[in-house]
């Protein structure tokens, strides 16, 4: 067990080690001169000097991955010529932009982005896992139906038609709820839930599909399988059958495609968040794109990497557990 | 899982036969057929119109409410079938089958590309020595569990404004998104070696090269296609997003992810606006996934219909990331 972990644990950093050599290089070495990007358009010659001294710039290109890596490990100090200006520990630079910390910036758009990813979670799993059950249980019938035009709407749609739909009908049309725009938990929990609401059903429902196929054909495939034959051979109850041992074999699959939606999904719903306005990683990611802020593009990439690889690596960890016939090698 | 499905002349009759018996897969091939044509005479149509993709019309829309189109359903007339665009007056009908050129395009080069690095990669994986395999199959792994969308997004930032948008597009999408079709080429590879006809050529003396084009290539088709046709409206789907963020096709081009992001300020005043392109892109992905699905079904029956009935995936082993389980995982 512990070496099966240290096992996956290693993989995944080496994974990440390639994807910040792979974004290092497209980023960094690829686009012109970073340190008249950094200054911005109206910077003289001279200044721009400045700046590559001041990045770091003008040292080679194995060096300058070096101090990445350095300040991502251990922090690093940019000195400004009078004063030194100090990044901590997982130091991703600083923004072009703002001059903000790259990982300060991302670490205020977590609460948001969380704030979508668990409540739209909450809604894809009840959503989803009840109707592929349902639809398990009851073969034909209403459920199936349910079933079927969840999976042809939600196989490969665009998330933002139905959140624009979303939009349009009940903000627009019905004038049930106001357009949406984000307040942090932490300031006013009744509007924070009120304008998440969208987004949690726009994003819910879009994963849901997914969930419901999946329920419903690992549920059918664990009814089909000789114990739980053996078991109502024995006379064992149709409820405890389905509740008792049927479930344990459907369930586990579920929570490791869970694991992994949720990685992907804080690493940045990109489309949701900005289509709802919610100052998230995504959206963070978008707006950089937009103005060539380099260090924050890099930032979100490798934060994004980093989450979708741990989810991984929890998704093998929680099938394991949950689904004892596999063993950990 | 299909080993050996022939792709040869009575193989094609017998597929196409099999899709004719699918009601669904036929009208979703109109569909698809409809909309190639009208992308492809998208010049023609304009010029019986009259119109192009664009000329303001300032006199179409009323500037006291903000450019909302003059007339009903977004100000359709016989100048303008479709209406015209709220704030500019461009012709919707025009920018509509431009942006469906566009969709077109970006999603079969891009399908186009994953397939053919897919095919290399998991050939050379397949047919090359251990430590070859290995190297390659960490990369598709790795390709496979980064997220697609986010890198494409950030890669979009690098390259110069000057880079034809469309052929940026094909190759990002493309160049990160060929990891499912490299798994099943390696899977179905490895599978083929091990078949006395691949044995055969190897004993007559056939190179490496000649054996994966000659006796390999033509029995990789159908699950090679089958997975094209999954990839093709995702690819659709990633492009009308990436244009949807301002980071896809830049204006003046019209695209429907485009114009779906602007559509957002123009809800009441102009709803035609938005639903045309939703509606547009909406169809299109239905109609390639079930077509894609009847495909699917079509070259290898056993394979049960992945819309009617769910997946057959059933439980994913996602201990190990051996072969045959993330073919299994690719496919569902």
């Amino acid at each position: 067990m512990t070496r099966y972990l240290l096992k996956r644990l290693g993989g995944a950093l080496l994974v990440l080690l390639a994807l910040s050599v792979a974004v290092y290089a497209l980023f960094y070495l690829v686009p012109g001169d970073p340190a008249r990007l950094a200054c911005g358009e109206r910077c003289s010659t001279q200044q721009v000097t400045q700046v590559r001294e001041r990045l770091g710039l003008d040292a080679s290109v194995f060096t300058q991955y070096g101090h990445f890596l350095q300040g991502i490990v251990a922090g690093r100090d940019y000195s400004t010529g009078t004063a030194v200006l100090h990044c901590d520990a997982p130091c991703l630079g600083f923004s072009y932009k703002t001059d903000q910390q790259v990982t300060r910036l991302i670490l205020e758009r977590v609460p948001a982005t969380l704030s979508l990813a668990l409540g739209a979670m909450v809604i894809w799993l009840v959503i989803g896992v009840g109707t592929g059950l349902l639809s398990a249980l009851r073969r034909g019938g209403i459920t199936e139906r349910a079933l079927t035009v969840l999976t042809l709407a939600g196989t490969g749609m665009p998330v933002f038609i139905l959140g624009l739909l979303l939009l349009m009908a009940v903000c627009a049309y019905l004038r049930w709820l106001p357009f949406p725009s984000y307040v942090p938990l932490s300031q006013d929990p009744e509007q924070w839930a009120w304008n998440l609401l969208l987004p949690w059903l726009t994003l819910g429902f879009f994963e849901s599909a997914k969930y419901a196929r999946l329920t419903r054909s690992s549920t059918l495939e664990t009814l089909a399988e000789d114990h739980i034959r053996t078991f109502r051979a024995y006379g064992v109850g149709e409820r405890a059958v389905v509740g008792r041992h049927a479930l344990r074999g459907a369930v586990p699959p579920v929570i490791a495609l869970n694991a992994n939606d949720l990685g992907t999904v804080v690493g940045g719903a990109v489309l949701t968040e900005t289509l709802f306005g919610i100052p998230g990683i995504g959206k963070t990611l978008v707006d950089a794109v937009r103005v060539v802020d380099v260090p924050v593009v890099v930032g979100v990439v490798l934060v994004t990497g980093t989450a979708v690889v741990l989810a991984n690596v929890v998704a093998d960890l929680l099938y394991a557990a949950a689904d004892r016939r596999v063993a950990l090698l | 899982m299909s080993t050996a499905v022939t792709a040869g002349a009575s193989g094609a009759r017998q597929v196409w036969r099999r899709l004719r018996g699918r009601p669904s897969a036929m009208v979703a091939g109109g569909v698809l057929v409809l909309l190639v044509v009208l992308a492809l005479a998208a010049p023609l149509l304009a010029a019986i119109e009259g119109q192009d993709a664009n000329s303001y019309h300032d006199a179409l829309v009323d500037s006291a409410r903000g450019g909302v189109p003059i007339g009903s359903f977004g100000g359709v007339s016989g100048d303008h079938w479709l209406g015209v665009e709220p704030g500019t007056g461009r012709d919707l009908f025009v920018r509509l089958l431009y942006g469906a050129q566009v969709s077109l395009l970006v999603a079969v080069g891009a399908t186009a590309v994953q397939v053919l690095i897919g095919v290399v990669i998991g050939l050379a994986a397949g047919l090359g020595n251990r430590l070859l395999d290995t190297f390659l199959s960490r990369v598709t792994d790795v390709m496979v569990a980064l997220p697609m969308l986010v890198l494409a997004i950030a890669l979009t930032a690098v390259v110069p404004a000057d880079f034809p948008r469309p052929l940026l597009l094909i190759l990002v999408i493309g160049l990160l998104n060929w990891g499912g079709t490299a798994r099943i080429v390696r899977a179905q590879t490895l599978t083929l070696k091990q078949l006395d006809f691949v044995a055969a050529a190897r004993l007559g003396g056939s190179g490496r090269v000649r054996v994966a084009r000659r006796e390999l290539l033509p029995s990789l088709a159908a699950p090679v296609i089958t997975y094209g046709a999954i990839l093709l409206p995702s690819n659709i789907v990633i492009e009308a997003s990436l244009s949807f963020l301002g980071v896809g096709v830049t204006p003046p081009t019209p695209s429907w992810g485009q114009m779906l992001s602007t559509a957002q300020t123009w809800f009441r005043a102009d709803p035609t606006y938005v639903l045309l392109p939703a509606g547009l892109l909406f169809v299109t992905v239905l109609a390639f996934t079930v077509l894609g699905d009847a495909v699917r079904t079509a070259l290898d029956p056993r394979e049960a219909s992945r819309l009617r009935v769910g997946t057959r995936a059933g439980r994913r082993a996602r201990t190990g990331g051996d072969a045959a389980t993330s073919l299994k995982e690719t496919a569902s």
